[in-house]
């Protein structure tokens, strides 16, 4: 049979990593959350000691909750571009915390400004990673391959209407009775079940 | 002998596996010579269907050629041309009989499992999950053929492999969601998706007679391939689907609705879908039926909704009170391939229709992998990737 259609050419494979680094440093990011989190349920005496906000270990624990929620959501989920936003919001109300810290009588203000430098460090990270996820999710440009041809008809759309219309369509496929086009009192396709 | 083998999720590798042998008087091994990657293989790229193990062979749209056969198989020789439906069928059971060979009886191996799942079995699919078998797919050097004397299509030399291929599934898909709308000739076709099956229900509707058909999708190319077929279009990331099919049909809205898209469905920032992804995220939920519910919301009272696009598990928040009090009749199904495959066949030899029109890119086994990406991303101009081992 020969080819009906002119066409345009079918081309082999374009070179991409099977895997995109956005992704990957999404995976990152999870296992960050879950780490990070772990740490502020476990020791958040610790932990607020080190910055020097003692009476804070309550509020440290919530946030590890949400971190390791956070982060095994980001592991789990096919597509974790909304959890790394949720990443984005828990870096704002992280540094808004440390941000009370910032008094002259903190003994460990150099902690405390280590641990904002750290975090606004990860918070790029998620912006930038967020950032990523969304362009890749983006279509490439439009107009590129032209389809037109592709009708897979030998002849023009109208001529080819209805050819197949000698394809009697098994019972067990047609439309129920009673909801066939009914004109005049009677099914369009003339078979009655009408009482008279 | 080499295959795409499935390890996880977004990891399918080109590796080297033990070549497959007759296990049943009834199988047949062919030797591939073409095969495709299909919409329903990316559901499992993205480990959206459950019931995968690592190592699993994928592939279900494949053809090739008889090297071996089994002792009590006495319709197939060595040296014939076969395509492969993807639904293994025993040609005996009580549904085979009917001709709903996508829920034969007999010929899913995990039957148990399936039960669980589904309530019933159904049928043993090729290159797809444990729930219908776990049966080794056709992306591969060879291919172990079950059931082979009932699972087949014999096609004749001197036709291009391209050209057959697609009796395997997708023409016949899209050729059943067509069928499953008993067009009528003042009927307004409209379809959601514009992949390779969307594509096939295109054609298909317009060869039955469709008076119009509309196709969604919000991919150009894909868009331009439908109205090469006959088809009017929305793209559904610039326009409100529901109020466009309202407006295009009068506010009566289309009789007939085909959902070629299925559980992986994309809205663009609608609140279902922010929804959907929530609850997914959260295994609350296994499926987004974003389109599923549109349809239902804009079909013509009376109308029928017809579903190829595949589905896994639960969904949520279905408008079933429209659903009833229109009167829509939904119907849905893996396809019945070699139901409709004699006909189809005949018509490509009748030249009604060619269906390689589709392909856009044709590579070797070790290209596989990275083509996956490329088709589920819809990059490069990607509808259709057919696999030459
Ligand atoms: N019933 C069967 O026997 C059978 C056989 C083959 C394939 N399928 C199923 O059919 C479906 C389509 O297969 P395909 O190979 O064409 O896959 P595909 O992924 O290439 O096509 C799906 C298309 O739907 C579009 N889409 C996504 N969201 C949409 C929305 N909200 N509205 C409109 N369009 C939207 C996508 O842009 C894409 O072009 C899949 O679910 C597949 O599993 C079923
Ligand atoms: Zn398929
Ligand atoms: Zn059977």
């Amino acid at each position: 049979m020969s080819q009906t259609h002119a066409r345009t050419p079918v081309r082999g494979p374009t070179p991409r990593p099977a895997h995109s680094g956005h992704a990957r440093l999404a995976r990152g990011l999870g296992w960050f959350s879950i780490g990070l989190g772990l740490a502020e349920l476990i020791a958040p005496r610790a932990l607020c000691r080190a910055i020097g906000l003692p009476g804070r270990e309550t509020l440290v624990q919530a946030y590890g909750a949400r971190e390791v929620a956070t982060g095994i959501a980001i592991l789990a989920s096919h597509d974790p571009t909304p959890w790394i936003w949720g990443r984005v919001g828990g870096d704002a109300l992280d540094l808004a915390t440390l941000a009370t810290g910032y008094e002259h009588d903190n003994p460990r203000i150099g902690g405390l400004a280590l641990a904002t430098a750290a975090v606004v460090g990860v918070t790029l990270a998620d912006v930038a990673c967020v950032q990523g996820l969304t362009a890749d999710k983006r279509l490439p440009p439009p107009g590129r391959f032209d389809y037109a041809d592709r009708s897979g008809f030998p002849r023009p759309v109208d001529a080819m209407r209805g050819q197949a219309a000698d394809f009697a369509v098994p019972a067990d496929f047609r439309i129920p009775e009673p909801l066939r086009p009914w004109t005049s009192g009677a099914p369009a396709s003339g078979r009655s079940g009408v009482p008279a | 002998m080499k295959a795409l083998v499935w390890h996880g999720t977004a990891d399918i590798r080109c590796d080297t596996v033990p070549d497959p042998r007759i296990e049943d008087g009834r199988d047949a091994i062919i030797k591939v010579t073409a095969c495709a990657i299909c919409g329903s293989d990316l559901h499992l790229y993205d480990h959206f269907m459950p019931g995968m193990k690592s190592g699993d062979i994928m592939g279900h749209e494949t053809m090739g050629e008889v090297v071996e056969v089994g002792r009590d198989n006495t319709a197939l020789k060595v040296g014939d041309r076969i395509v492969v439906p993807f639904t293994i069928t025993c040609g005996q059971c009580d549904q085979c009989r009917r001709g709903n060979f996508s829920v034969c009886e007999r010929s899913n191996r995990n039957r148990k499992l399936a039960e669980t799942a589904f309530g019933h079995t159904t049928a043993g699919l090729f290159g797809y999950t444990h729930l219908t078998g776990g049966y080794p797919g056709g992306q591969a050097e060879y291919l172990r053929v079950p059931f082979a004397d009932a699972t087949h299509i014999k096609v004749p030399h001197g036709v291009s492999d391209e050209t057959l291929l697609f009796l395997s599934d997708i023409l016949p898909t899209g050729w059943q969601g067509a069928v499953q709308c008993d067009i009528q000739p003042e009927d307004t076709v409209a379809i959601w998706g514009c992949g390779p099956v969307g594509q096939m229900a295109i054609r298909s509707a317009i060869l039955l007679g469709a008076k119009r058909v509309i196709a969604i999708d919000r991919v150009p190319e894909r868009l331009a391939m439908a109205r090469a077929g006959g088809a009017e279009t929305i793209d559904f990331s610039q326009d409100n689907v529901v109020s466009r099919l309202n407006d295009m049909t009068g506010g009566k809205g289309p009789e007939k609705c085909i959902d070629s898209v299925g559980l992986e469905a994309h809205a663009t920032g609608s609140l279902d879908s922010m929804y959907d992804r929530v609850k997914q995220a959260m295994m609350l939920e296994t499926d987004r039926a974003h389109v599923l519910r549109e349809m239902i919301y804009v079909c013509r009272p009376a109308g029928v909704l017809s579903v190829p696009g595949v589905y896994g598990g639960l969904l949520d928040k279905i408008p079933f009170g429209a659903m009833m009090n229109k009167g829509l009749t939904l119907r849905t199904g893996q396809t019945h391939v070699n139901r409709w495959t004699g006909d189809l066949l005949r018509r490509i030899e009748e030249g009604q229709i060619d269906p390689s029109f589709v392909i856009t890119h044709t590579v070797g086994l070790e290209d596989g992998p990275a083509m996956y990406r490329t088709f589920r991303d819809k990059q490069d101009g990607c509808i259709k990737v057919v696999i030459k081992p």
